[in-house]
């Protein structure tokens, strides 16, 4: 439990660092609020968007395999692949058949899942990231801090120096637009140079066996239109019944990101293109044992917007690598227990469960309410600290006798009221760091009311 | 096989029930389509150009980039000076300054037009240009994403998109840039509708 | 009507005032108040830090105490929500379920079963409203401004019916204070950091008074100003609509 703690007060330790965090993800909800507040039917799309989800999580064997089988039909070869090494063995595969040497690709939070540049780059593959955000953290050697911003948690002058060191830009140069350009030069020679690029998928149609990927950049296309081999890579989970189903998606998606209307690019991938050769390959990784948890297959309905980062006020106090994960904030924190539950034991309690992130969604994933449904697994399996379960069993005992309730309050307010200040404010008084205790009063509202009624 | 493990766990683990909910018609908002359309193009970081009559086009192009050295174009009546036909690889497109291409429906709610490999000879075409110009039909402008799906078939192209802007990226301290990997710019050329008579 | 007065622990033993406010409050306006004096503790701070099965006594304890009134009232959205949502675990006996559904938020009560429409009661003070989450976003007492509807709030309402009282409109209408319950003390770091973030919002705005619908964010909020040596106070809403002044 103490990881989240931790790292969350390490980030806090730089307060003008974490208020400048904080504001930048709270500009984007705002952003995301008055896209939102423009469209009159919002709340009725969130419904369906979570209604269509739902349907999917339901029926979707049937659904993968009529994509399979449409993607097919349209010349598109098609992978399965149970857990992470496999779907890196089958990239791999592909890749040594094209003989291919140098990669590019576009975001995709399941290659990340499945560290499959790691993979390749061991095997001689050169793998270059295409989102500006992902190559600047993919220089930097670190993991994103966000799936839709991954170099949020980075000011300009970092960027500035770490472009000065890697593609020779003017020492102390960090305007933005001149950063950008230097990357766009940058990328572009590895665009041309591409033997294949790699995609993520935010949605695939069951109905035409199609994937649509949505870009700001035009990273994801210029990749896979200049590359002779294309591989999009997905989550079971990434499916959706018919085309028409785009229509609620698409509306939802980017507003809730990042406040726009619609990402500026939205691709769609039916066949391959001519001399070229399409692969789609289908991801697993724990998934289906996600699906078999009633209390929490819903977050299987993400469509990875981020939203639930931008507004959790711990996600932007803290960081997204606070949490350990590729996938952080709350959607991280309830993902991740599934994946390994003694390590991340300490993510579902890194909230006050105040449900913002639950509203924002856009699919309406309860996710404070599976955060607490995660804490009462994470007891059950005995991941909670012995000294804070043994706490809690008297806090019980205490809490439901009112005898004893009524001794040990009178009790806590008299030492509250006599003990001098350096025993009740020291390092094992957590809540005493930055905060005075309340004021113990001498009579507590039941002593008052049963004083009030013996006197009348 | 991993496929028939995958399917095999889907079905000992899916729920069960959830019907597909049908999509109703959400009210289209009283504004004109071609009014809001224009202004979300706008938002977006595009330019709006009405042109009526022939040579409008080619004059908004020589207008807006006098010095363009390359111009792509399948669009009859464009000046192209890039042989579409002849390209093999489309790594040869990387020179283009200009790409003038045909888009074939237009979306109120958000300025993004749909645009299919036909309509581009080579799917990076769009991407790979330094400045887009957009042809589009102001009859072909909907309300809404629903009612955009209900007109187009994805699977009809092997490729086809939606455009809603120039390329750009916000990812260096949520600065909007303006030119990321894509275009630098978009010109969307609304044609008024063919009037009868 | 037979009224059930739930005061939830924390209050009984640090903020008496808030439920005498409250009970004054309710007979003022005509209800018959009784308050179980064998109560203790909803049992939310054991199942929030996941440890269900050490409240389910506390919860049969709840039920037992309160199945005979009518509606049973808190002047916490909190534990209210507690009841409500999380009272799911045991056995759904008539008993149960009939207390669920009748514990009420005070707001709710004052407003969706009193229907009072005006307040005897001054308070000339700057006052910000603090909108605890459990009752925001859990009970629904207002719309979220993460939602798209009709913006309503019966803190709201209820603030507007004092006399002289100035409500101040915030930069963020309703984020979180970080009490969090056992957050509070799992994450010091963070929690006080989200606690002082809030006060300078109010500050910025000229609040004299935070008030809430939870004594428990205000708890976790005054411990900040006193540690800080701020002017401004909290009072619980209770307080401020039954009269109380600074
Ligand atoms: S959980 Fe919801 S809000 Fe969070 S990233 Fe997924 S879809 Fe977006």
């Amino acid at each position: 439990m103490k990881e989240h703690a931790q790292k969350s007060a390490e980030f806090i330790r730089d307060e003008s660092r974490t208020d400048w965090h904080d504001e930048a993800l709270w500009f984007v909800r705002s952003k995301r609020d008055r896209a939102a507040h423009s469209i009159a039917e919002w709340e009725q799309l969130r419904e369906l968007a979570s209604q269509v989800k739902d349907n999917v999580l339901a029926h979707l064997d049937q659904y993968l395999e009529q994509f399979e089988a449409n993607a097919q039909r349209n010349g598109v070869h098609v992978h399965w692949a149970a857990d992470a090494a496999e779907h890196n063995r089958i990239v791999h595969s592909i890749l040594e058949k094209h003989n291919v040497q140098r990669l590019v690709k576009s975001k995709s939070m399941l290659t990340e899942e499945c560290h499959l540049n790691e993979y390749l780059t061991e095997r001689g593959v050169e793998v270059v990231d295409t989102d500006l955000g992902e190559r600047i953290i993919q220089l930097k050697e670190e993991p994103p801090s966000h799936i839709v911003m991954p170099a949020i948690h980075l000011k300009k002058e970092e960027v500035g120096e770490l472009f000065h060191q890697k593609l020779h830009t003017e020492k102390g140069a960090s305007d933005p637009q001149y950063l950008t350009e230097a990357a766009r030069q940058h990328l572009r020679q590895k665009f041309l140079a591409a033997g294949a690029a790699i995609t993520g998928v935010n949605f695939a149609v069951a109905e035409t066996g199609g994937v649509v990927v949505c870009t700001n950049e035009g990273n994801a296309d210029m990749g896979v239109h200049l590359a002779p081999v294309q591989i999009h890579c997905m989550g079971i989970e990434k499916i959706i019944p018919r085309a028409e189903h785009l229509g609620i998606f698409t509306r939802l998606l980017a507003r809730s990101a990042t406040g726009q209307p619609i990402t500026i690019y939205t691709s769609h991938y039916h066949r391959p293109k001519v001399n070229g050769e399409m692969h789609i390959v289908i991801v697993d990784n724990g998934r289906t044992t996600q699906l078999g948890r009633a209390d929490f297959r819903n977050s299987l309905k993400c469509i990875r917007c981020g939203a639930c980062m931008n507004t959790c006020p711990i996600y932007r106090r803290s960081g997204g690598h606070s949490y350990g994960y590729t996938i952080p904030g709350p959607i991280g924190s309830i993902l991740t227990p599934g994946i390994d539950l003694k390590k991340y034991s300490g993510l579902p309690f890194a909230s006050t469960l105040c449900g913002s992130c639950s509203d924002v969604c856009p699919v309406k994933i309860n996710i404070h309410e599976q955060l607490y449904r995660w804490r009462q697994v994470i007891v059950r399996e005995g991941h909670l600290p012995p000294a804070k379960r043994q706490g809690m069993k008297w806090a019980g005992k205490v809490l439901s006798n009112p005898g004893w309730y009524n001794s040990l309050g009178k009790l806590t307010r008299w030492a509250l009221r006599q003990l001098p200040r350096p025993f009740l404010y020291n390092s094992f008084n957590e809540w005493g760091r930055d905060r005075e205790l309340p004021q113990p009063p001498r009579q507590s509202f039941k002593e008052w009311y049963q004083n009030k009624k013996t006197e009348k | 096989m991993s496929k028939n493990e995958i399917l095999a766990a889907i079905r000992r683990n899916k729920p069960t029930g959830a019907v597909l909910p049908s999509i109703p018609t959400f009210p289209e908002g009283k504004a004109s389509p071609v009014v809001t359309f224009i202004t979300m193009v706008e938002t977006g970081g595009g330019q709006v150009i009405r042109a009526s009559g022939p040579g409008a086009l080619q004059a908004a192009i020589e207008n807006r980039f006098p010095d363009a050295k390359r111009i792509a174009s399948p669009i009859p009546g464009v000046k192209s000076n890039v042989a579409l036909g002849a390209i093999h690889s489309p790594s040869e497109l990387e020179p283009v300054d200009v790409a003038v291409i045909s888009g074939r429906l237009g979306v109120a709610e958000n300025g993004a037009i749909w645009v299919t490999e036909e309509d581009c000879i080579h799917r990076v075409l769009p991407f790979i240009t330094q400045h887009l110009f957009l042809l589009l039909d102001e009859a072909a402008i909907v309300h809404n994403m629903h009612q955009a799906y209900e007109q187009i078939q994805v699977d009809a192209s092997g490729f086809g998109l939606f455009i809603a802007g120039p390329s750009k990226t916000a990812d260096i301290e949520q600065s909007l840039v303006i030119g990321a990997q894509g275009a630098r710019s978009l010109t969307v050329v609304l044609e008024p509708p063919l009037t009868s008579g | 009507m037979k009224v059930g007065l739930f005061i939830p622990c924390y209050i009984d033993q640090f903020y008496p005032q808030v439920g005498i406010s409250t009970l004054e409050l309710l007979e003022k306006l005509g209800c018959e108040v009784e308050y179980p004096t064998g109560q203790a503790c909803c049992g939310q701070p054991m199942a929030n830090t996941g440890c269900e099965e050490d409240a389910v006594a506390a919860y049969h304890h709840f039920v037992e105490l309160f199945q005979t009134y009518e509606y049973i009232v808190a002047p916490s959205g909190s534990c209210v929500y507690h009841v409500r949502k999380h009272y799911d675990i045991i056995g759904q006996t008539e008993e149960v379920r009939k207390v669920r559904k009748n514990t009420l938020d005070l707001s709710e009560f004052l407003l969706d079963i009193l229907k009072i429409k005006s307040l005897d009661s001054r308070f000339p003070h700057k006052v910000g409203l603090h909108q605890s989450c459990h009752g925001l976003r859990g009970l629904r007492l207002g719309t979220g401004s993460e939602r798209v509807l009709e913006s309503s709030s019966k803190l709201d309402t209820l603030l507007r019916m004092v006399d002289g009282l100035e409500l101040v409109e915030l930069t963020r209408a309703d984020e979180c204070c970080g009490f969090g319950g056992t957050f509070a003390i799992n994450e010091p770091a963070i929690s006080a950091k989200m606690g002082k973030d809030r006060i300078a919002d109010h500050e910025s705005k000229g609040v004299e008074v935070i008030t809430a619908g939870d004594m428990s964010c205000l708890m976790h909020l005054e411990g900040i100003l006193r540690r800080q040596n701020k002017g401004m106070k909290v009072k619980h809403i209770a307080e401020i609509l039954n009269g109380t002044q600074l």
